[in-house]
């Protein structure tokens, strides 16, 4: 338990101290995350509106397996991607291996799924009530997305935070495929699986609360550039 | 669109602020070397010495031989010497240069039922821990302090895999870790002295064996062949080679100590 109270205090300390080490680290964490999440949701998020307003053969069996693919396990992925990037697997020539890009590529794939299994039921539970007017319109399939997709915006940012958090929070790929190395790939969550290999609860733990704290920080942050949750608007 | 262009701005920030990297070079190493603390003090040496950015990635001695077989680090240094003879025999690693060593120590609970600080040799210790089916918690997980501890068990005459799992623990994880499972099970576990000494969650543990010859522990360097990896920097390996085998590097780790106690002793041949 005293580990626990140290940890907040940790905390604390961290953050006030202005650790260079620590500053970079959670720049990192966030640069990873952050980058898979736009490029995830630039797939997801059309991938979603799509499945919405098209009727072809496999259609359930595409949404059964998309939302099967939400439960991915990391590491798993993490695995596919090492060996796909090794130096003497099929992408290896890139050298991507051990960087930043390595994780973002690992990241996308974890949340992808999750951002348009998301987005799709939030755009079909809209399409229901703006199939009739679309229709009567006479608009492409193209622009029916984009309508959607504008008017469920708000959903869909819940969607995005949904796969930020997945990604912050995620440390079995990117300790494969990013390796951990000091400076270059250590990120909040490697850094605290770390610490706790060397036995410092006090330290992980005060890692770890500055974790959600920047979770929060990020959520907050978008609300209020979204400006939602307000009055008369929401 | 205010907020798109908002979110584009703050992403660019994020993406600019990663610096180019000079001269770098990438290493896999055992836990135990990185666990000790030795490399907070080597790495920066290295960088005033040579200039070369050293990376590395932290894995078990199983996982850094096959992180050089597929080309993915420049060099490794391990502790399995029966594994680095293959390893280089098959063509993966230009050749083996032995760097220094540490020992392997036992580590118990402070009652100490299976009486292993009365042994006088390892043998002594593991037999009675296996006669007592005292809880022992094995690394599990192919690393050189696995393959240590199994050809130890080897020695006293047991087969470990035929070990009753009620009181062999096999955890599968790094020897951080499993000196979390020991301390939280009150358990024996074989570990390094280095890991040992700076784990900082001890608990009821204390360390209750050590000094028999056959726990020495050699750490030996493997650059990756360039012949099979040509993409790998062999120029910078074999300069890192020459800086931690030469004097400046080997006084540092002679001099490297924690509460008092020396870690590594350097046995590097010079050339």
């Amino acid at each position: 338990m005293s580990d626990l109270w140290f940890g907040v205090l940790n905390a604390f300390r961290l953050i006030l101290s202005f650790d260079a080490d620590l500053y970079e680290i959670i720049l990192r964490s966030l640069h990873v995350t952050v980058t898979a999440v736009i490029v995830a949701s630039a797939i997801g998020l059309p991938l979603g509106a799509w499945l919405a307003v098209n009727r072809f053969r496999f259609r359930r069996l595409t949404i059964a397996f998309l939302n099967a693919m939400m439960g991915l396990p990391p590491v798993v992925v993490g695995l596919i991607v090492y060996i796909l990037f090794s130096r003497s697997g099929p992408l290896g020539v890139f050298g991507l291996l051990f960087t930043p890009t390595a994780m973002i590529i690992a990241q996308v794939i974890i949340i992808m799924p999750l951002i348009a299994s998301i987005a799709h039921q939030a755009i079909r539970d809209l399409w229901a009530d703006y199939h009739d007017l679309l229709i009567s319109l006479n608009t492409t399939k193209r622009q029916r997305m984009i309508t959607l997709i504008w008017d469920a915006r708000r959903s869909l940012l819940t969607a995005s935070l949904a796969g930020f958090g997945r990604g912050i929070g995620e440390v079995g790929a990117i300790m494969i495929v990013g390796g951990n190395i000091d400076h270059v790939t250590r990120v909040l969550t490697s850094a605290i699986a770390l610490e706790t290999g060397k036995g410092d609860f006090a330290l992980a733990l005060g890692l770890g609360f500055v974790l959600i704290a920047l979770a929060i920080a990020v959520n907050i942050i978008i609300h209020r550039l979204s400006k939602t949750e307000r009055a008369g608007q929401w | 669109m205010t907020l798109a262009y908002k979110l584009l701005f703050f992403i660019m920030i994020l993406s600019f602020s990663w610096p180019a990297q000079a001269d770098n070079m990438r290493m896999a190493v055992t836990t135990s070397f990185h666990n000790s603390g030795l490399s907070d003090i080597l790495l920066p040496e290295i960088q005033k010495g040579i200039g070369v950015e050293v990376q590395l990635i932290v894995v078990g001695t199983g996982q850094a031989l096959k992180l050089g077989r597929a080309g993915d680090v420049d060099a490794i240094l391990v502790h399995s010497k029966s594994a680095e003879e293959v390893f280089v025999s098959d063509g993966y690693g230009t050749h083996r240069r032995e760097i220094m060593y540490n020992d392997f120590v036992i580590v118990g609970p402070t009652n100490d039922p299976a009486r292993v600080a009365a042994a006088t040799n390892v043998v002594e210790a593991l037999k009675a821990i296996e006669e007592t089916r005292s809880v022992f918690v094995s690394r599990g997980d192919d690393s050189g302090t696995h393959r240590k501890e199994l050809s130890l068990w080897k020695l006293s005459g047991f087969e470990a895999n035929k070990f009753s799992p009620a009181w062999y623990r096999a955890g599968g994880s790094g020897m951080g870790s499993t000196l979390n499972t020991a301390s939280g099970m009150n358990a024996y576990v074989m570990s390094d002295r280095a890991s040992w000494l700076k784990f900082k969650n001890k608990g009821e543990l204390r360390l209750l064996f050590s000094g028999d010859p056959v726990l020495f522990n050699q750490y030996a360097y493997l650059p990756v062949s360039p012949k099979l990896h040509p993409h790998v920097k062999n120029d910078l390996a074999i300069k890192l080679e020459n800086w931690l085998t030469g004097p400046h590097a080997q006084s540092l780790i002679a001099g490297y100590k924690i509460s008092g106690e020396t870690l590594f002793m350097p046995n590097a041949k010079p050339r």
